[in-house]
């Protein structure tokens, strides 16, 4: 017997390399051909606190980092105590013997792991001792995650060599362990065989590339969890001849800053998460009003205020759509996972480019920070729009118009007033009722141009249907798929692209008789904005600063359409 | 009424100051376009919200391009036009309740970032567009429909708060000396950092202070405003610190950082060249993630 998947916990406290660990044993399992998926949950100080990092190891495509452990390993009491439960039967648990002993469990073992990182003289290799052992346990080839350390460890230093055979030596040491616990979980599936290369991404590293793919030259940010690992990638990686990367003050100053460089004939972006999207409200209402292309990236965590820095929540979208006072509603696109990060990010570019105003790339910390192997995106087939520059035929007329109009871009011809006030076609200030009417008109009439975005449809025939956003959709098509096996007459739909709904895809939820939201937040955020639009939404909401589990979705889904009939 | 759209409507009160400082930036800009064989649309103009910002929208002659963001954040908005294009020249105009009370806090980080941008301020001491309320430089004690009982708060010193903050170029001036401020905003935008040309702006509805700063002998009222002593030396901070401790407020040159010859921009490119950034392709960086 053998088995598809393998999901790894390493629990403890921030600072003892408990994500890291995980990060480490996707990367190994990664390179020796499995397909892997991460998700880590810490909370916001540097050192200390409950933290964990989960590696999902499997032979098929990924698409949830696993409702149930095969393996726990638990540094602390605290650890080993809070995700015990999430253990699967038949599951093992290794745990830091220094720490704690476990009594009473005959599917624990404990290893002494940083004593014996120590005493080989090497004391950061304890997380590949613990590697070692599980993999072991799990039936994973150890040649393999050799391969990865060598890689790993090949920097061109001196010393490269030495910690190789350190950390080679120790990932013997944690299997001697491993062998010695007489432990084993069912023995993974070999790796398949991948055709393409195949690239281990994060998914802010994703964002990041897309939009650089789509052209974006300037990148303006405020460090802010869990968004300012986009900041920090592009300060290295936006480079070059024309590129500009800075470090505002404030959030108010990211947003404000943008529009100046927007408005100058920059593409720009910023990356941000709720309290500073709060921030940025009055500025998107400037870049809606005076028709400046920007991107802004919220990276959305758990929680109004502060909230939950560090934790995963989809409670942002009315905020994103409506992010300040009055009459606007910001274009908004919201990747579901790593690989379509990247296609949004570029997307979000080209959309602002496009109709000249602010789109918002609405992105989640489980998906910003989840490392997953995927297919290397063709930066090639992504699509570069640039706004029509104005040629000066209109003069100063920049607002001339119903609809979207050629952008004067300073130095060049056609100076005119941006204007964040009610303004007439030159951009000068008006309180008339006719022009504030037309101009109010023009702003909503350009969302038209944006009428493009795709959108899956599958079992279009049942009347009931489901309808994930962002990143409960990998739980949801899992969840969804077991549906269906098991003889569920249910619709999927799925789309990135949020505000506008492409027209289609509105037209075919206003036809069901009930459409199933799944969505990580307490109002149920995208079902009654569905609702308003004439479709029978009910949202199945989960609040806890994580992921939706598969089984507890589908149970859910079950219930609503038990009690629907 | 503004000469170039005859559809705008919006007019400053008779008198007022800012209608000095719109000539004078005119002026500056009229003869930077000569000097610098530049054209008027390589100048971006940022404005503020408040009787100030309206600038933009009254200003003769060749345009500049112009944008009238929020209140604010003149500040900020003008750091993203001239952080990735250094080849314009930004301007900011606001007020001081644009640029001393909700935007005060944009004055450090600029000054920091020392991008060749040119700040005008035009004090008046009140907020006049929505009609008469107390700003950081209303004087102590002073009766508004905020401050019914006299106004609390300490008046703010703008000019020792320039200095405090780190700018490197502070001129201070009247709105009635168009001539001189037309010069001084000249040579704030030659100077190669973040300037502030701060200029007494009287509001002649809420707090005319014309007959106060240039004083009237008649009445016995001694002028609040002099002229910088010739021996005053502006590369001097503490001697910078000491004009401008008050009460009485010093018009000309107050402060110019020596050393002040690379631009921002310059020094980030600097930065690249020595730290040998190499630019990469999206498919390269792709290609060093492969498993």
């Amino acid at each position: 017997m053998s088995s598809k998947n393998l999901v790894v916990r390493f629990a403890g406290e921030g600072g003892q390399g408990v994500v890291g660990g995980a990060d480490l044993m996707a990367s190994a399992a990664a390179t020796g051909g499995y397909h892997v998926l991460t998700f880590s949950t810490f909370p916001s100080q540097i050192k200390g606190g409950p933290a964990w990092g989960q590696a999902r190891v499997s032979s098929e495509p990924i698409l949830t980092p696993g409702d149930w452990l095969d393996v726990l390993v638990a540094q602390n009491q605290y650890a080993y105590d809070t995700n015990l439960p999430d253990l699967r039967e038949g599951g093992i648990v290794v745990y830091n013997s220094e720490e704690f002993e476990v009594t009473g469990n005959s599917r624990a073992y404990g290893i002494a792991a940083d004593k014996m990182a120590r005493e080989a003289g090497n004391p950061l290799a304890s997380t590949i001792i613990l590697i070692g052992a599980v993999a072991q346990m799990a039936g994973i080839d150890l040649n393999a995650i050799e391969a990865f350390i060598v890689k790993r460890w090949t920097r061109g230093r001196a010393s490269d060599k030495q910690i190789i055979d350190g950390n080679i030596a120790a990932l013997r040491m944690g299997a001697e362990e491993g062998k010695k616990s007489g432990l084993s979980v069912t023995p993974l599936d070999p790796p398949p065989v991948h055709a393409e290369p195949r690239v281990m991404i994060r998914g802010f590293e994703a964002a990041c590339l897309g939009a650089m793919a789509a052209g974006l030259d300037t990148f303006i940010g405020y460090p802010i969890s869990p968004a300012t690992t986009m900041l920090t990638f592009m300060e290295q990686n936006l480079v070059g001849k024309d590129k500009f990367v800075g470090q505002a003050s404030s959030e108010i100053e990211s947003i404000a800053s943008l529009v100046g460089a927007g408005f100058a004939g920059r593409k720009v972006m910023t990356s941000t998460a709720g309290p500073g999207l709060s921030l940025m409200g009055e500025g998107l209402g400037l870049a809606w009003m005076a028709e400046i292309p920007l991107v802004v990236c919220d990276v959305q965590r758990g929680g109004p205020a502060t909230g939950l820095p560090t934790k995963t929540e989809q409670s942002d979208l009315y905020a994103a759509i409506n992010p300040g006072h009055g009459d606007m509603s910001v274009p908004v696109i919201a990747p579901g996972n790593p690989e379509e990060a990247f296609w949004a990010a570029g997307h979000a570019m080209n959309w602002a480019e496009r109709y000249q105003g602010p789109v918002i790339l609405l992105s989640e910390a489980s998906i910003a920070e989840r490392a997953q192997d995927i297919a290397i995106p063709d930066a090639s087939k992504m699509k570069q729009e640039n706004r029509v520059v104005s040629d000066g035929k209109v003069g100063n007329r920049r607002y001339a118009g119903d609809s979207v109009t050629p952008f004067p871009v300073p130095g060049g011809p056609g100076a005119y007033v941006a204007n964040g006030s009610e303004h007439d076609e030159e951009g000068d200030t008006t309180h008339l009722p006719n022009i504030h009417v037309q101009m109010t008109d023009r702003r909503f009439a350009k969302l038209k141009v944006l009428e493009d975005g795709t959108f899956e449809a599958e079992r279009t025939s049942a009347s009931i249907a489901l309808l994930p956003w962002g990143g409960s959709k990998g739980s949801a098509l899992a969840a969804w798929r077991e549906l269906i096996d098991e003889g569920v007459d249910l619709g999927w739909y799925y789309t990135m692209f949020l505000n506008p709904l492409p027209p289609a895809l509105l037209e075919a939820l206003q036809a069901k008789r009930l459409v199933l939201v799944p969505e990580l937040n307490y109002l149920g955020q995208l079902a009654a904005r569905l609702r308003s639009m004439g479709v029978n939404a009910q949202a199945i909401t989960q609040y806890t600063g994580l992921p939706f589990k598969e089984a507890d979705l589908k149970s859910a889904i079950r219930e609503r359409m038990a009690a629907f009939k | 009424m503004s000469k170039r759209n005859a559809l705008y409507d919006f007019k400053w009160c008779p008198g007022c100051g800012d209608f000095g400082v719109k000539v004078a930036i005119e002026q500056a800009l009229a003869r930077r376009a000569v000097e610098n064989q530049e054209s008027i649309e390589k100048t971006v103009i940022v404005a503020g919200i408040g009787c100030s910002g309206n600038l933009v929208h009254l200003q003769e002659g060749p345009q500049p391009f112009a944008l009238h963001g929020i209140h604010g954040r003149a500040l900020p908005i003008a750091y993203g036009v001239k952080g990735p294009r250094p080849d314009l020249n930004v301007l900011t105009v606001g007020g001081d309740g644009d640029m001393l009370s909700i935007g005060a806090e944009h004055i450090g980080p600029q000054a920091r970032r020392n991008l060749n941008i040119t700040t005008i301020v035009m004090d008046n001491g009140i907020y006049g567009l929505t009609k008469g309320q107390a700003s950081p430089t209303t004087n102590v004690d002073v009766v508004t429909s905020t401050t019914r009982y006299g106004k609390l708060d300490d008046k703010l010193n703008p000019l020792m708060a320039y200095l405090g903050l780190g700018v490197g170029y502070v001129v201070s001036e009247l709105s009635s000396r168009v001539k001189p401020l037309g010069e001084a905003i000249k040579a704030a935008m030659d100077y190669p950092g973040f300037s502030v040309v701060h200029v007494q702006s009287p509001c002649t509805t809420y707090n005319d202070t014309y007959a106060i700063l240039k004083g009237d002998e008649k009445k016995g009222i001694e002028p609040l405003a002099f002229p910088i002593p010739d021996t005053h030396d502006v590369t001097n901070l503490h001697a910078a610190m000491d004009l401008v401790q008050g009460p009485r407020i010093p018009i000309g040159l107050v402060y110019r950082r020596e050393g002040e010859s690379v631009a921002a921009d310059q020094r980030l490119l600097d930065a690249k060249i020595r730290t040998k950034v190499e630019q990469k392709s999206v498919d390269a960086l792709l290609r060093e993630m492969v498993i």
